[in-house]
């Protein structure tokens, strides 16, 4: 949309148009936090609606905790890193691990009434993911690193 | 941080979990406790009130699945109440509705088990 000199969009509300972020982090759930408040603060400097950055924080949250699980099996001395680029209203965040490598192909969508009787969970976080952004892919170098791309178009919802 | 605490109390046969603040995979842990001790004490009509909570991810979800059905067993319910409407849009995506009732109020919420007869006695 151009700028319109009617515009009314305030004034005090001066937002970026580029940003280039990077988190490090070690794998251990009590991270979570930090890796979510990141992510806001990025948000509030794009100026992103309040309800897009939830969707966001946790859809980088699910990403997250499927690395600390199942990258790391719960060892939390393994490194995160989190690399956040905004441009032309296209929110990107890669989240890099060095664990194990991922299948994304083998998790299916979840099952609620299958997991009722099985007393568990699995693939919640990567339905969450797939719904909540608008682009998520993922790139895995086995035995060196994997890397979860996760998109938001900015364009018309924010 | 003080990110996530629970409370309960017990209104007649009914306890109610009270949720504050963030429930990730680093707080589940303390809501599957919650779970743990009333299933230990046979409480299994449970009201849980997300009044106060203002985050929820997968992993606390999924706490709810690992503790329904031995509850259900026992002729008991894990009923929920007063979700914001961004956390109640979560449960959706992810299609609890179908498997938890769902209430507006914790009162209501308790009533439903009034109603089922799963309180026997009366306060």
């Amino acid at each position: 949309m151009k700028p319109s000199v009617n515009s009314k969009r305030p004034e005090t509300l001066k937002t970026k148009n580029n940003i280039d972020k990077k988190l490090k982090i070690q794998s251990r759930t009590e991270n979570l936090s930090v890796i979510r408040e990141f992510i806001q603060s990025a948000a509030e400097e794009v100026g992103m609606k309040p309800g897009v950055t939830e969707d966001v924080m946790l859809a980088v949250d699910e990403a997250c905790t499927n690395i600390m699980k199942h990258a790391y099996k719960s060892y939390p001395d393994g490194e995160i890193l989190l690399k956040l680029k905004y441009s032309d209203h296209k929110l990107t965040i890669i989240i890099v691990d060095y664990g194990n490598s991922f299948h994304p192909e083998n998790v299916p969508d979840p099952d609620l009434q299958k997991y009722y009787r099985q007393h568990r969970v699995g693939g919640l976080g990567m339905y969450l993911m797939k719904t909540l952004m608008d682009e998520v892919s993922y790139n895995s170098v086995p035995g060196k690193y994997n890397e979860v791309y996760l998109t938001k178009y900015l364009n018309n919802s924010h | 941080m003080a990110e996530f605490s629970t409370s309960i109390k017990d209104k007649g046969n009914v306890s109610i979990i009270y949720l504050n603040g963030y429930l990730d995979a680093h707080t589940a842990p303390q809501l599957e406790t919650n779970f743990s001790e009333l299933i230990d004490r046979d409480k299994y009509n449970i009201v849980v009130n997300f009044t106060d909570l203002h985050y929820i991810s997968s992993a606390g979800l999924g706490v709810f699945m690992a503790y329904i059905e031995k509850i259900r067993e026992n002729e008991g319910d894990i009923k929920l109440s007063s979700m914001s409407d961004k956390v109640y849009n979560i449960f959706d995506l992810l299609g609890f509705p179908l498997l938890y009732e769902i209430f507006k109020s914790e009162d209501e919420a308790i009533s439903k088990f009034k109603e089922t007869g799963n309180v026997e006695n009366k306060k």
